[in-house]
């Protein structure tokens, strides 16, 4: 790295990561390990997962009974990641989530999480004016579902697995992945034909 | 850790502050602060974040997820049913 564009969070991180080796906390590998697997992580990985489910109703029932296990038999590496819980979507009740108090988010199956699910506007409404917060992703939610808005507080990271759209009988997994976007495992949105 | 609760319990929100006695790290959000909700599951058991957060010992506490109503916390809510993780130690008996 070159010192002239050297800030001092690059030399604060250099030396987090000498001490932690320094101290035997983690090894160089260990780190770039990580890093790799957080840069590798996006919502393309939740999508194979709501794909398979959709499509094989015994991984679904899996994948709502241990999503962190359903994960990591697509091949999603999820050692040192929180538990994840699957949020099931149906005709009669949807989930959004949210992280009121931070920014919890299941990073191993989504990625980063986008820049607004930080927003302290995101977390107070998402919470009291979920229906009206909806709208403004365009998400128009019948009358008769149900909201269940499910707070992220504590060691359990959260993911929606949403309804299947009509329209899209007889597709492969792959072709019903592609169209799973990130905001549909949010609960922000729901998957809808290109 | 205490005995588990069943789905259905009712329980309350304990109505502290400890934010407002010094440095502390809490996970359950102040909105719950004192609110009825209903134990909906046991979601295991885990280090008390609240300790972790200073590398103090932690005592290992039942999580669950408790759902309330929306309605009842915010005059104009908008939601039909809210569900949040929390530790026992925040959850009493509801009167």
């Amino acid at each position: 790295m070159s010192t002239l564009l050297e800030t001092p969070s690059d030399r604060l991180l250099a030396a987090v990561r000498q001490l932690l080796t320094a101290k035997g906390v983690m090894t160089h590998d260990e780190i770039a390990e990580r890093i790799r697997i957080t840069d590798a992580a996006s919502p393309a990985q939740g999508a194979r997962m709501v794909a398979r489910a959709w499509t094989d109703p015994a991984y679904r029932a899996r994948m709502l009974a241990d999503g962190a296990k359903a994960a990591e038999e697509m091949d999603i590496p999820m050692r040192g990641m929180p538990p994840l819980g699957v949020l099931e979507d149906t005709a009669e009740q949807h989930n959004l989530v949210v992280c009121t108090l931070c920014s919890c988010y299941p990073r191993a199956v989504l990625g980063y999480p986008p820049f607004w699910f930080k927003s302290a506007a995101y977390r107070a409404r998402a919470v009291r004016d979920p229906r009206g917060l909806l709208l403004e992703f365009g998400t128009v939610l019948p009358a008769e579902v149900k909201l269940r808005v499910v707070d992220s507080t504590a060691d359990y990271r959260w993911m929606v697995l949403p309804l299947r759209p009509a329209g899209t009988e007889g597709w492969s997994a792959a072709q019903l992945a592609a169209i799973v976007r990130e905001g549909d495992m949010i609960g922000t949105t729901f998957p809808r034909l290109p | 850790m205490s005995a588990l609760l069943a789905p259905g319990t009712v329980v309350r929100v304990r109505d502290d502050w400890p934010e407002t006695r010094g440095p502390c790290h809490i996970r359950t959000p102040h909105y719950l602060r004192g609110a009825r909700g209903v134990v909906e599951k046991h979601l295991g058991a885990f280090a008390n974040p609240e300790e972790l957060a200073f590398a103090r010992p932690a005592k290992v506490l039942n999580l669950y997820h408790v759902r309330f109503v929306p309605a009842a916390i915010w005059p104009d809510a908008g939601g039909d049913a809210l569900v949040v993780e929390l530790f026992e130690s925040w959850l009493e008996a509801a009167a």
